[in-house]
């Protein structure tokens, strides 16, 4: 039943370019009706997936498989996949309705029923009104949605979509993070959506693949990616993080026992560490002020931040260490130069593997 | 504020005080260079013929009636319409028609590979473009006869490695007139199709490919629309020199590709020439460029406001 749900199947997908290789051994597996996204910082190989998988770009070694059929050696136009491109590529010379259409005339729908279908594709973006317009009359965020419309017309088994809010102003980019994300649930099409930003991929992704360097780090929900960062570049790049150097002092089945700079132990789930120095990834909201703690700090600085208080501690073998609290009426602000002792919750620490 | 409006005034009719001295050289070279050769034409067109070369300052319509009409040797039977020098028109356009073409079929891929060459390399190839026409355009007319006569360098090996058992005949051709215009107003063609292609955004290409386009399809529906300026622009600017051009016609065409440009050239050459002929012939062509302009203008206008 498995391969039933497998929307995309990634096997050891390598790009090189000259002597760069942009993906090394690549594998991903995509399911079936899911808003998956590939997340990392630019140049590390997200993209060149992407236009992989859509066919503009060719694999040196490896396999897509889409619904079971290879399709890595086929032109793009023969891939039952549409993309969302990061500037629109809206076609400057046709019209709002035409630019919908145009992927439903290549493929042979009659002229009647283009028009109705790309009529109510513009309907779901509500962008009717518009129908007749040239894409240059349109402001960013309404040539996004005819993008979109025109990629989700001729009803693709898999969209991609590469960092298609990156040109909008924040606003925009919160509202049509919501509207992406409902458009994938009404449609139940997979959608593959490529970005930098963190904050939007933990907001609308079922599944995230974060990518380092032309590898895939991990693999998972947002939560566990935040919450179980798997390496140090997880960690750093999901979120906030705090990064210590810590000993592990030994392995008791799947805890360590580790020892914090100050000489506190605490125990950590083991997460594939054998004894020796490691980092420890700790998340500001995760540590709070109290009377006695496993961490000693001195504040340096404390930053408003409306809802919260950042408090930039150093620990006194000499780390920073920020500490995000929840700003309410009672939270009393320690002033800068004070000692206090930081508390970790229960499972706040993550040990990792490298 | 008191003050504002006052002191803003005399600032605006200070810039108009500075403006229109800076714009005198602009004015001055449309009046020398375009407004007065053209009015001195118009005039000349309307004068008649003296007969050492020359005109006398008498204004009629001769000019005009001999063009298209014909009135008999000595002017006295009832008018029929002269086809002599529309045909030579006719001929004209046709080919500098031909010679657009031809620049467009060979010009549109030139552009397109330089265009999408990688940044520094596109500089050399533009430059490689343009040497030929650092020499002399007549020059570079005689040397295509040569190359292309009956013994020269194109027929002679063509015959020796026994292709050919006759000379292809070229000289004298209205193919050779073609020939010759395409080779003198290429870089016209090649250089606003480079601009347009080079500004394309490559995206739409991905995009169409993306919507099951192929790569025909690509070409036809997205890639000629989008550059379609810079390839009218391209046509223009070969189409228009062709049309009055003369060392090509007259070099590389016999007495049968006659073109306007040697007729106008002819009008202006010694004692032969008919002054006030010549300049209606001009005038003539001018008019006609200018019509072929206008409904280009207006498609343009009429597409831009959709």
């Amino acid at each position: 039943m498995r391969w039933m749900s497998t929307a995309i199947e990634i096997r050891s997908a390598v790009k090189r370019y000259g002597t760069t290789t942009a993906l090394h051994a690549v594998s991903l597996e995509i399911a079936d009706n899911a808003f998956f996204t590939l997340l990392g910082p630019s140049g590390c190989g997200k993209t060149t997936l992407l236009r992989c998988i859509a066919g503009f770009e060719d694999l040196n070694e490896g396999e897509i498989r889409l619904f079971g059929q290879d399709i890595a050696r086929l032109d793009p136009n023969h891939r039952p996949v549409n993309t969302v491109f990061q500037h629109y590529a809206l076609f400057p010379h046709m019209t709002v309705l035409e630019n919908v259409a145009f992927g439903l005339k290549m493929i042979g729908v009659s002229l009647d029923d283009r028009r109705a279908r790309a009529g109510r594709m513009l309907e779901m973006v509500h962008l009717s009104a518009f129908a007749d317009r040239m894409p240059t009359q349109l402001s960013g965020g309404q040539q996004q949605r005819v993008a979109l419309a025109r990629a989700l017309a001729p009803e693709p088994k898999v969209l991609l979509l590469d960092e298609p809010l990156s040109a909008l102003d924040l606003k925009l980019r919160q509202a049509m993070r919501v509207e992406l994300k409902t458009l994938q649930e009404e449609t139940g099409i997979t959608f593959v959506f490529v970005t930098h930003d963190q904050e939007e991929a933990l907001t609308m992704s079922d599944r995230i693949a974060v990518m380092s360097q032309g590898r895939v780090q991990q693999v998972g929900s947002a939560r566990e990616i935040y919450e179980a960062p798997v390496n140090r570049f997880v960690a750093d790049f999901i979120g906030e993080t705090n990064l210590i150097e810590v000993t592990v002092e030994r392995i008791e089945g799947d805890w360590a026992r580790v020892i914090l700079p100050g000489g506190h132990v605490i125990r950590c789930a083991a997460a594939g560490t054998s004894p020796g120095k490691h980092h420890l990834s700790i998340r500001p909201e995760r540590l709070s002020l109290a009377k006695t703690g496993e961490l000693v700090a001195t504040i340096e600085r404390v930053v408003y931040l409306g809802t919260d208080l950042q408090l930039l501690t150093r620990l006194t073998s000499g780390e920073a260490i920020q500490v995000r609290l929840q700003n309410s009426a009672r939270t009393e602000v320690p002033a800068p130069g004070t000692q206090v002792a930081l508390h970790l919750e229960e499972g706040a620490a993550r040990l990792l593997a490298d | 504020m008191a003050g504002l409006t006052p002191s803003g005034q005399g600032n605006g009719s200070g810039y108009r005080r500075i403006v229109a001295p800076l714009l005198l050289p602009t004015w001055l070279m449309i009046g020398i260079f375009l407004v007065l050769p053209v009015l001195l034409m118009a005039i000349y067109s309307f004068l008649t013929k003296e007969f050492r070369g020359g005109v006398i300052w008498d204004f009629t319509l001769a000019s005009y009636d001999q063009f298209f009409l014909n009135r008999g040797l000595f002017g006295d039977e009832p008018p029929v319409i002269e086809w002599t020098y529309i045909t030579i028109f006719w001929r004209s356009i046709w080919q500098a028609a031909v010679a657009t073409l031809i620049c467009l079929a060979i010009g549109f891929p030139t552009a397109w590979f330089i265009a999408t060459r990688p940044p520094r390399s596109r500089a050399i190839w533009l430059f490689l473009i343009t040497i030929p026409y650092w020499v002399n355009l007549l020059i570079r007319t005689v040397s295509l006869k040569f190359l292309i006569r009956d013994n020269g360098p194109l027929n002679e090996p063509l015959m020796a490695l026994g292709l050919i058992t006759d000379p292809l005949p070229l000289v004298n051709t209205n193919l050779a007139v073609q020939l010759g215009l395409f080779y003198s107003y290429l870089p016209f063609m090649v250089l606003p199709i480079y601009a347009a292609v080079e500004r394309y955004n490559f995206a739409l290409s991905e995009a169409a490919a993306d919507l099951y386009a192929s790569r025909w399809v690509t070409l036809w529906e997205i890639v000629l629309p989008v550059v379609k300026p810079g390839i009218i622009a391209g046509c223009i600017l070969v189409f228009v020199p062709s049309l009055g051009a003369f060392l090509a016609p007259d070099l590389l065409g016999g007495a049968k590709t006659f073109m306007i440009g040697s007729l106008i050239d002819e009008q202006f050459r010694g004692s032969q020439g008919n002054w006030p002929f010549g300049a209606a012939a001009a005038m003539i062509l001018m008019t006609l460029v200018l019509i072929v302009l206008m409904f280009y203008a207006r498609a343009q206008a009429r597409e831009g406001a959709r």
